[in-house]
């Protein structure tokens, strides 16, 4: 198998982190070679947020290049948008519906653009909007949003569903299996 | 069995199956999580000091009465841990003393892109250059063993991507930590210049024995494949020379410094194109160059800013680049902010009010400096808020201007190196306003303990320093507490301390919301009164925002978000936001 490219965005304190490990432990689980990578600090203040996650038999750089992801997960509609370019062609985009207001936004500096979900069905034409957090409360806790993605693109991963699954039981430990697994659950049939 | 951990984790993990016994450093991204999983790991001693070079000078002591021990810190703050490196270096150790550097290409999250590099080359120390986390791992116990058998401080030296990334490490068979001697040796330890001269010889002899070493050592080897090109590269742009010239020969430096001459001598003269990738400063190359070694791509086609990756060599080398979209155009951008919440955020919106020259430090508050706030107006290192406020204040004084410059630094900065700046204004009759926001944390960098905190790095608790009673101490007359949630009270406070001849020190006790889970009753807003003026947005808070309300846009404020902190409430002229029924603090 070639490198499989996963490209993970959203708003600084969503859980990108969480979530990005969660990829990378269930690869290793599968027996594969993987690199996981964010960049964090300043981020953390409510920035965006990007994370890559990259699976195969070896894997070399850390980063994935513009043009290169088989999976962009967006945690935000905004920043699907701002990093939509990272898809190779026929790649496949699934964000989180639910918008969060940048601080650019927030002070009035400028405007969240009103037709984000028209611009990134026109950047990717098979892009699936899904609201992680309607169904993070409906599993118990607003915070498993990551989770809920997590579900989303669990299938299409190329790796066990059932060790992705394993995994999301062992990073809850101790702070709510039942709720995380209800949002990854969730997030599967989304 | 293999996990897979950062090469933050990986360097902790290690230090403690090599042998270590003692840790010390001060927090900086990308570096702050090793000495976080030492103590998390909990098998080593390990402590946040309050600058990097205390940081180091302890280690020294450390090394010197017999233990193995790690210093960490980001790329600047080797800066502040020189004195001590340049002159260690001469002493050289007793037990083995690794000093771990994170640079920051890219500058992701610091105020320069320094290539700590040049320091190896400086200090004339070895310097280990980790590809991936289970270098990261190896080069630990390597770098004891080199640092002890050639009586040198070790550099390990990071970089985001090596330090962040997470892959794949298999641990070794740990290594029981064994205390040395305390030994008293004057000529090794004391450098008054009659040592101090005879070890500058030792130096230069051990940076010879070094470069014998570094022909030898597996720490660099070479992968022959297709002579048609070979490239020479160290740390992460390895892993980016693999991926984009998956066939060429590879030249792969562990041990940066110092090099091996006769062994890249060799592997050029066998390929028809050689290369260096080699991220911010060409250090390789002028080192090459100067052997008399043809370089036929390197520095001319890769930039000494940002960072290296596939695409970057590919282009370098002509070849085709991944094809992609271009970004989509005009969109918002998203910076970092202070939290919903942040005392930071009432303070600057009160100095952005005043327009007065701030001459800002570095932590959360530099974020007062983005637009619209826009209320910080110099910020370059560390300490550097109270002390270029007093040079401002000295020349404002000789230009005949009034104006009184305010410095605003954190108390972690303070502790720093904001003290001694502090020192020297009262010293030598200063004239500033000093705003000190102690919030009791190191929270840009994720929340560090430091000695304002009262916990140290281990969780224990410890002697609280109090900031008032230590302003006082270093000569300053007037200190008075604020708080910076009272916009009112706050501005009166400046105002104040503006009037007053002298050194005015303003003390913010407020807590770090983050940090420690602070949370009021969240606002909401009345659109039977809101005017839609949008005076309340500039404090810049992420839970704002605009919804249409009939044929006007009316403030909302998300109450996911709001932390209840009320500062933007305070501007509202016309009482339209209040505490959400129901929501009131019983
Ligand atoms: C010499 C040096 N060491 C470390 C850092 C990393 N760093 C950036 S801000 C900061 C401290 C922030 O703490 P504080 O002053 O208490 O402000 P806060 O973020 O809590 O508001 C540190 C350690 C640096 N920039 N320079």
């Amino acid at each position: 198998m070639s490198v499989f490219n996963i490209v993970i965005t959203g708003v600084g304190g969503q859980g990108v982190l969480l979530a990005s490990k969660v990829l990378a432990e269930s690869a290793l689980a599968c027996g594969l070679d993987v690199k996981q990578n964010e960049v964090h600090g300043m981020a953390q203040r409510g920035g965006s947020v990007i994370s890559f996650v990259r699976i195969g038999e070896k894997v070399y750089s850390p980063v994935v290049m513009p043009g290169a992801a088989d999976i962009l997960l967006s945690f935000e509609p905004l920043e699907a948008l701002r990093y939509v370019h990272y898809l190779k062609p026929g790649g496949m985009l699934v964000y989180n519906k639910v918008t969060i207001n940048p601080s650019t936004v927030a002070s009035g500096m400028a405007t969240y653009p009103a037709n984000v979900e028209e611009q990134i069905g026109r950047a990717c034409p098979n892009a699936r909007g899904i609201d992680a957090l309607a169904i993070a409360k409906e599993a118990g806790n607003a915070k498993a949003v990551n989770m809920v993605m997590v579900g989303a693109v669990a299938k299409s991963l190329q790796l066990d569903s059932q060790v992705v699954e394993g995994v999301v039981r062992e990073v809850s430990k101790g702070k709510g299996i039942d709720v995380n697994l209800k949002a990854f659950n969730g997030g599967a049939v989304a | 069995m293999k996990k897979i951990i950062s090469g933050n984790e990986a360097i902790a993990l290690s230090f403690g199956d090599s042998g270590g016994v003692f840790a010390s450093g001060y927090p900086g991204t990308p570096s702050t999580e090793v000495l976080e999983e030492v103590a998390r790991i909990g098998e080593v001693y390990c402590e946040w000091a309050s600058n990097e070079k205390v940081a180091l000078e302890a280690v020294i002591g450390a090394s010197i009465a017999g233990g193995r021990c790690l210093s960490t810190m980001k790329h600047v703050g080797v800066n502040v841990a020189a004195d001590a490196l340049m002159t260690l270096t001469y002493t050289g150790v007793n037990a083995g003393l690794i000093l771990m550097v994170s640079d920051d290409p890219g500058q992701h999250s610091s105020q320069n892109e320094q290539d700590s590099r040049n320091y190896a080359k400086f200090a004339k120390v070895p310097m280990l250059d980790p590809a991936d986390s289970q270098e990261a791992y190896d080069f630990v116990r390597a770098g004891f063993e080199i640092s002890e058998q050639f009586d040198t401080p070790l550099m390990l030296r990071t970089t985001t991507r090596i330090a962040h990334a997470k892959g794949g490490v298999e641990q070794k068979v740990k290594i029981k930590p064994v205390v040395g001697e305390w030994v008293k040796n004057v000529p090794k330890y004391v450098m008054l210049p009659n040592y101090g001269k005879i070890k500058h010889v030792e130096v230069e002899a051990r940076l010879l024995k070094l470069k014998e070493f570094a022909e030898t050592t597996s720490l660099n080897r070479i992968e022959m494949d297709d002579t048609d090109l070979g490239i020479l590269t160290s740390g992460v742009s390895y892993q980016h020379v693999k991926e984009a010239c998956p066939n060429a020969s590879v030249l792969k430096l562990g041990l940066v410094h110092p090099l091996p001459e006769k062994m890249i001598r060799e592997f050029s003269a066998k390929v028809k194109r050689f290369m260096i990738v080699e991220e911010m400063d060409g250090i390789f190359e002028e080192q090459i160059r100067a052997m008399g070694i043809r370089v036929d791509v390197g520095k001319d086609r890769i930039s000494y800013c940002g960072e290296v990756s596939p695409d970057i060599i590919r282009a370098a080398l002509g070849d085709a680049i991944t094809k992609s979209a271009s970004p989509v155009a005009d969109l918002p951008q998203r910076p970092p902010t202070f939290c919903p919440g942040c005392a930071h955020r009432g303070l600057f919106t009160i100095l952005s009010k005043l327009n007065v020259f701030v001459s800002g430090d570095i932590g959360c508050y530099t974020l007062g400096a983005l637009p619209p706030i826009s209320a910080m107006h110099s910020s370059i290192c560390m300490g550097a808020s109270i002390s270029a406020a007093h040079g401002m204040a000295k020349v404002n004084a000789i230009a005949g201007r009034t104006e009184k410059p305010v410095a605003v630094i954190g108390d972690s900065t303070f502790f720093h190196s904001g003290m001694t700046g502090l020192l020297s204004l009262a010293y030598n009759a200063g004239n500033a306003l000093v705003i000190i926001m102690d919030n009791r944390t190191t929270a840009m960098t994720g929340g560090q303990d430091n000695p304002g905190s009262g916990q140290v790095l281990k969780g224990e608790i410890s002697q609280q320093v109090n900031i008032v009673d230590l302003v006082k101490v270093l000569g300053i007359e007037h200190v008075v507490e604020i708080n910076s949630y009272n916009l009112a009270e706050t501005e009166a406070s400046i105002k104040k301390g503006l009037e007053t001849p002298g050194p005015y020190v303003l003390v913010d006790k407020n807590p770090c919301i983050l940090r420690y889970r602070v949370k009021q009753p969240m606002l909401s807003v009345d659109h039977q009164k809101c005017t839609g003026c949008r005076v309340c947005l500039k404090v810049t808070c992420v839970a704002l925002g605009l919804v249409a309300d009939g044929d006007k846009m009316k403030v909302q404020i998300d109450p996911n978000i709001c932390n209840g902190c009320g500062v933007c409430a305070q501007l509202c002229k016309f009482d339209a936001m209040s505490v959400a029924k129901g929501r009131e603090k019983q």
